[in-house]
């Protein structure tokens, strides 16, 4: 069985990459991106994913439905730039089946 | 100038521990920190968040970690200049180094131990056109002295802590605090959002929100800014000073510049010996460095820092035969006079 999902990911640079993300390895979309190297390492995931930063902050393109949105993410967006109304913390998206063909761009380093 | 043995170049959990390890060789230590605190990290981020894969420690939180690290190294008597980033290098001809900061405090040392992780830590700055042109000229990032907003007009943007303290602080000083925020619910301690309210209340802080600085308008100085609220047309407030209080983020900085072989924004070291980067006698160890296979964890830090402290000894001391002790064996002797040892077994008959 298949455990992979296909999503889409605009990295910084405008350049759409097609990938396959594990839903079985307790992965977010912030490490997704990590593991793709699709932003430079110390760009993205400086917090390592505890919503303190906004450096995995992506738009959310595709209209999947996503978990809840924490205090802690909700107050970390309040605070960062080039928030968007489909803002979303990458480090906060775990990948699960649900999210197959979920599309996102990265928002820009701030 | 100030001297010491082993330089080391950031205070979280990595440099703090090497202290340790070059203290058990006798090796004096010297931290230079952007940040007024030791801890990196651990401090600035996420002191009150438990980390559970620090070896033997089941959970600890970060802050607490600092404090037993302080605790752990006091015998050896470091020395710190906080506050002030490691700005440049220079190579003597007897292969020792000067490091100088920002502030131009000199530092000399036969070893420098880069244990920068992410970085040092920088202002974050909002992207508003034209906003490096009017640094120090209205626009501050980090308040150093309250008295020069004295009877000034100081707008400040911001929800966290620094933000809403601030505010309160400078009531007392300025002519006007306007405090401008992206949302209406603000993240600081129960005290002082209470405070604002209160303050607002009184007419002594004028709250704008939801809404953002978008542009800076002025000569040679700040002398207004352009507010937008959510959904509704920019207007100018005319203010002295815009101070942007958005929190500190990690950037590799000046140590980018010292000519040390770079990769994935860490530096390469030789992980096959002891951390060594392509300048010999200096070093990279924790989140800083990046080798094959490298993993930025807290207790992989603590590994690099203490096989670098033995390649360092022998850099310094290369005729002097040295064996590892165990500390259960050997003991500590601090700097200090201090000695720690493993209680003795008596021998006495029992009749």
């Amino acid at each position: 069985m298949s455990v992979d999902i296909n999503i889409k990911i605009t990295d910084r640079e405008g350049v759409v990459h097609e990938i396959q993300a594990p839903t079985d390895m307790a992965m977010n979309l912030m490490e997704v991106v990590r593991s793709y190297e699709l932003a430079p390492e110390g760009t993205i995931g400086i917090c390592g994913g505890m919503a303190m930063c906004a450096s995995c902050q992506c738009y959310v393109h595709s209209d999947h439905e996503l978990p809840e949105m924490s205090v802690d993410e909700d107050m970390m967006l309040a605070e960062a730039f080039y928030v968007e109304d489909n803002s979303r913390l990458g480090c906060q998206i775990q990948m699960t089946p649900a999210l197959d063909g979920l599309e996102v761009e990265l928002a820009p380093e701030s | 100038m100030i001297k010491t043995d082993i330089l080391i170049i950031g205070a979280g959990p990595t440099g703090l521990f090497a202290v340790f390890e070059a203290g058990l060789l006798k090796l004096k230590c010297h931290l230079i920190d952007a940040l007024p605190q030791p801890g990196g990290q651990c401090s600035e981020i996420y002191p009150k968040k438990p980390i559970y894969d620090i070896p033997g420690y089941p959970e600890v939180l970060a802050g607490d970690l600092v404090d037993n690290l302080m605790k752990q190294i006091e015998p050896f008597e470091p020395t710190f200049t906080l506050g002030e980033r490691a700005e440049t290098i220079e190579k003597l001809d007897d292969g020792t180094f000067i490091v100088t900061t920002n502030k131009g405090t000199k530092h000399h040392a036969p070893i420098v131990a880069i244990a920068g992780g992410l970085g040092s830590f920088e202002p974050r700055k909002p992207p508003i056109q034209n906003l490096a042109n009017y640094e120090d000229k209205g626009v501050e990032y980090i308040i150093r002295d309250p008295e020069v907003y004295r009877d000034k007009k100081v707008v400040i943007a911001g929800g966290g802590d620094s933000a809403l303290d601030w505010s309160i602080f400078l009531t007392d000083v300025a002519s006007e605090v306007t405090l401008v925020h992206r949302r209406t619910e603000f993240r600081g301690a129960l005290d002082s959002v209470e405070k604002v309210q209160e303050l607002k209340n009184l007419g002594k802080i004028n709250l704008i929100t939801p809404a953002e600085i978008t542009g800076i308008h002025g000569e040679n100085h700040v002398s207004g800014v352009e507010v937008t609220k959510k959904g509704e047309a920019p207007f100018t407030l005319e203010t002295d000073h815009f101070i942007p209080l958005f929190g500190l983020a990690p950037k590799l900085g000046p140590i980018g510049d010292w000519g040390l072989e770079i990769e994935k924004n860490a530096i390469k070291v030789d992980n096959t010996l002891d951390y060594q980067t392509n300048i010999p006698g200096i070093y990279a160890i924790g989140d800083v460095n990046t080798y094959p296979g490298k993993l930025k964890l807290i207790l992989c830090g603590f590994h690099e820092a203490t096989l670098m402290c033995q390649s360092a000894y022998q850099r310094i001391f290369p005729d002097k035969k040295y064996v590892m002790k165990y500390t259960t064996v050997s003991g500590i002797d601090g700097f200090d006079g201090t000695r720690k040892e493993a209680p003795k077994a008596v021998v006495k008959a029992i009749n």
